[in-house]
């Protein structure tokens, strides 16, 4: 569709506000945005709150041109436009930076930038682009090198490229969907602090979409809470308190609080203990190695670390999905290899990340996931040959009850529940009967408010009656919130130990970035 | 200060749903299935229909003698009945894979060398013991030797990664080959001229037609061993453990539960069931091993198993009704002038067409009891 503007492209460099008015958005009868009226003026940091399914990214899809909202217009330094497509939004000068990368990681920076504009000449000349990317770096605050491959750049790298490219592609808005999330709280400060300079100065509008109440206190100049679709609140961010933040975001509901950390008894024995593991990595090119781990009966022992860097395969190293070349993993001091007679002698519970694709059958009901664990054990403890269809659905109906879990029918496919419902599930599951050991990976990752207290609080209740319990998360503040001890990961290895209580918070990160 | 978790969302636990509210769930969950099971065969049957105008015939006759030759007289549904049991073994081995959520492809094969490996056990057993250990004695040859080859397409695909599809395919030639190879070569009756076969099995060795009709014990067998399948995926923990295999590999990992020994005692299973069609078409039908073996079954029973969803209880009807296209084929022939592979292009306009529909599961409302409730 061709556009028709009445006035000139945005120059690059130059910000420009944005405004919605009244806009709407209904999927059938669902309202994903209801009449939200916002106001983005030029040159700001503005920050975007709300929880998952709030509308923030409806929102900010109808801004970019992903979707069409349903009513409602968007302004753009005072005009009213229509941004039918992306690519409309490319040439009113709206970007976007999406959590994941989306850069071409076999090639360099430089190509990365160059193939990314929207005409690319057949033939590419690259010295000549060589040397007015070089121009045209001069002029940023990141220094990024453009001739490596984006594969060998750090996380922290790759997102200041990620903006870096939207900029160079003359972008004067522009959407930031939780930037931080993969970076290091040092990586992240200074990725903020330069993007800041640039709305500073008067080269940028942005709008960054978070969760994260500290960041928004210190970059953003204006903040606006979405809840169930509805523009909740907004306003300068010095004047709100995070409190009143949370509060508009969540609404009126009571968050689990965590129950008192019970004191680890000194003399508790080990549960877990892994001796000198080694197993290949994802890649297969490199290896993880964990000398020495252990975890104490009524313990949380949570493990830190940047995404890759080898807790994946730790858990799965743990979960029997990646065996051993080498070492021993001992539970309650026996070879422990993961199979089901295993799990259920030693009491081994596992919580792994993302529950809908790593712990449950999708299209399986809820009663038939919520009996993974009991489905061949027979009344008195042994195991049983014949299913008894009557016992899955009492069990599955007592685990509803108490975990609360929200499901239309204990017959609908699990794969119908939302996210914070099937970690419930998984967790009612996991937790129930006794418990010695319990691997949590990133529990919490992409979950409203309520769900992730509830589930903490859960996980502390385990602990407190007499689990061993490894945390594997990438969020530092859950780690710090919940452990007792704390390792850091980097590189497929353990490289540093803190106790959670007197943990500072710099150190971890540098140890996360790998200097050690 | 403790603030106890029971008292906190106020999530609802489901709505203690009425005894009818019940029923209508269950119902509009069973029947999903069975509508657009149907409704994707009705689509079928006009894209077939054009097809059979294209050629310039009228597809209305064609049907009519669909029907007759498949189903309106005792004689015809015995014949129907008669080419529905090797598919209801040949549908097992695809829909037994299938809950693992593994495409085997490769029946074909493992019904050529079950054949040949009951022929082959035929010889010396014959001698020895009497007809029906006989049979029980060769329906076990047949049973391993296609077992073990769709066996060796699970062990593959879990210890090496291959893919199941391809390799059951490929497998499957060889499968073919290595059956030539044996009829026409070591078991080779020397009176056999024209069509190269193994020694046939003597007159009271062959597996007779049930009480009262022309059809013979193969498809009772077809039919215990249906139930006996569903069986064993609905009503026990190996079937349940499978179905947590096939829905996520690596959920039933972390449950412990042993993913590879599933996999290859599904696929041995699978295997086994083609292994016997092969064994009945011998023992019931062809009297001894030869190419006649090779009649498409392996693949008809692909199409079998996907228009009943893998559910083994669903293969009896469906096998039955494409028995009796099958066996409709050679009326067309002779009343219309159509080739006899007019009943293929039937076949597979209906497998693209219900490939095609899996994907409206869960799209229509009275079906899907998740949608009812929500006010989306």
């Amino acid at each position: 569709m061709a556009v028709i503007r009445d006035r000139p492209l945005p120059v690059a460099g130059q910000a420009v506000s944005v405004e919605t008015l009244d806009m709407t958005m209904r999927f059938g009868g669902f309202t994903a945005l209801d009449n939200v009226s916002l106001r983005f003026p030029a040159g700001g940091f503005h920050a975007l709150l709300g929880e998952n399914g709030a509308g923030k990214s409806t929102l900010v899809k109808c801004i970019m041109g992903f979707y069409r909202p349903t009513s409602g217009s968007l302004m753009i330094d005072g005009r009213e436009v229509e941004v039918a497509s992306p690519r409309d939004a490319a040439l009113y000068g709206l970007g976007m930076v999406y959590q994941h990368f989306t850069l071409v990681p076999s090639l360099t920076g430089a190509e990365n930038l160059v193939i990314s504009r929207a005409e690319v000449p057949t033939v590419i000349n690259w010295a000549k682009e060589r040397r007015l990317l070089a121009d045209f770096m001069a002029g940023m605050p990141f220094d990024i090198p453009l001739d490596r491959p984006v594969r060998d750049l750090a996380a922290g790298q790759k997102q200041k490229l990620e903006i870096v490219k939207q900029l160079y592609l003359g972008r004067s808005f522009l959407v930031l969907d939780e930037p931080t999330s993969v970076l290091t709280p040092a990586e992240a400060d200074e990725m903020l602090g330069l993007v800041r300079g640039m709305t500073e100065r008067g080269e940028l509008t942005v709008l960054m979409i978070s969760h994260k109440f500290h960041e928004v206190r210190k970059f953003a100049d204006t903040v606006a809470i979405l809840r169930r679709g509805r523009l909740i609140g907004s306003g300068r961010v010095e004047d709100l308190s995070t409190a009143e933040m949370a509060a508009m975001m969540i609404g009126d509901v009571k968050l689990a609080e965590l129950d008192d950390r019970v004191p680890t008894s000194p003399t508790a024995s080990p549960v877990l203990r892994i001796d000198q593991a080694v197993a290949p990595d994802r890649s297969g090119l490199k290896v993880v190695e964990i000398a020495d781990l252990g975890v104490r009966a009524g313990e949380i022992v949570g493990v830190a670390g940047i995404s890759g860097n080898g807790q994946k395969e730790l858990a799965e190293m743990l979960a029997g999905q990646r065996p051993l070349t080498s070492g021993r993993i001992l539970v309650g001091d026996k070879p422990y290899g993961a199979s089901r007679t295993d799990t259920v002698e030693h009491k081994v519970r596992f919580i792994p990340e993302e529950p809908l694709q790593n712990a449950c059958a999708p299209k399986m009901s809820v009663a038939e996931n919520l009996y993974f664990r009991a489905f061949d054990r027979a009344a008195g403890g042994g195991r049983t040959f014949k299913l008894s269809r009557p016992a899955m659905r009492r069990h599955a109906a007592s685990l509803v009850a108490d975990f609360k879990v929200k499901t239309s029918s204990l017959a609908s496919p699990i794969a119908a529940l939302s996210g914070g419902n099937v970690q419930r599930a998984v967790l009612a599951r996991e937790l129930t009967g006794d418990v010695d050991l319990l691997i949590v990976a990133n529990p919490c990752f992409g979950l409203d408010f309520s769900a992730v207290a509830e589930i903490r609080a859960r996980i502390m209740r385990a602990r407190n009656a007499g689990a061993a319990v490894l945390l594997i998360s990438e969020d530092l503040d859950e780690l710090l919130e919940l452990s007792d001890r704390i390792l850091v990961m980097s590189e497929g290895r353990i490289v540093y130990e803190t106790h959670a209580q007197t943990a500072d918070v710099a150190v971890i990160g540098a140890h996360m970035a790998g200097h050690h | 200060m403790t603030i106890g978790i029971d008292n906190l969302s106020e999530a609802a636990v489901p709505a203690a749903g009425s005894w009818a509210g019940h029923l209508a769930e269950w119902t509009a969950r069973r029947l999903e299935p069975v509508v657009i099971g149907l409704g994707a065969i009705l689509i079928g049957l006009v894209l077939f229909s054009l097809f059979i105008l294209a050629l310039g015939k009228s597809p209305l006759l064609l049907f009519q003698l669909m029907y007759t030759g498949g189903f309106a007289s005792w004689f015809s549904i015995q014949n129907s009945l008669s080419r529905a049991a090797p598919l209801l073994l040949t549908a097992l081995c695809v829909a037994l894979p299938a809950r693992l959520g593994l495409v085997v492809i490769g029946g074909e094969g493992a019904l050529a060398l079950g054949g040949v490996a009951a022929a082959a056990a035929a010889l010396p057993l014959a001698h020895l013991l009497p007809p029906v250990p006989t049979l029980a004695g060769i329906a076990l040859a047949a049973m391993l030797a296609g077992g073990i080859w769709i066996g060796c397409v699970g062990a593959l695909r879990h210890y090496r990664g291959v893919n199941e599809t391809i390799s059951s395919l490929l497998m499957s030639y060889i499968a073919i080959a290595v059956m030539n190879q044996l009829i026409e070569g070591p078991l080779r009756d020397p009176a056999s001229l024209n069509k190269p076969s193994t020694l046939p099995l003597p007159a009271d060795y062959l597996i007779g037609p049930l009480p009262g009709m022309d059809v013979h014990w193969g498809f009772a067998i077809g039919i215990a061993t249906c139930v006996l399948s569903y069986l064993l995926i609905e009503t026990t923990t190996w079937g349940f453990a499978a179905r947590v295999a096939g829905g996520n590999t690596r959920a039933a990992e972390v449950q412990g539960l042993p993913v590879g020994r599933l996999i290859v005692g599904f696929t041995a299973l699978a295997g086994a069931c083609a292994g016997l069609a092969g064994m009945i078409e011998v023992a019931a039908v062809q009297g001894s091993a030869n190419g006649s073996l090779i009649a498409g079954y392996g693949y008809t029973g692909i199409l079998v198993a996907f228009l009943a969803r893998h559910n083994p209880l669903a293969i009896i009807p469906v096998a039955i009704l494409i028995g009796g296209i099958d066996a409709s084929g050679g009326l067309i022939q002779r009343r219309m002038g159509l080739p006899d592979a007019t009943v293929l292009v039937l076949q597979g306009t209906l497998f693209v067409v219900i490939l095609a529909c899996e994907t409206l599961y869960g799209r229509f409302k009275p079906f899907n009891p998740d949608l009812w409730k929500r006010d989306l």
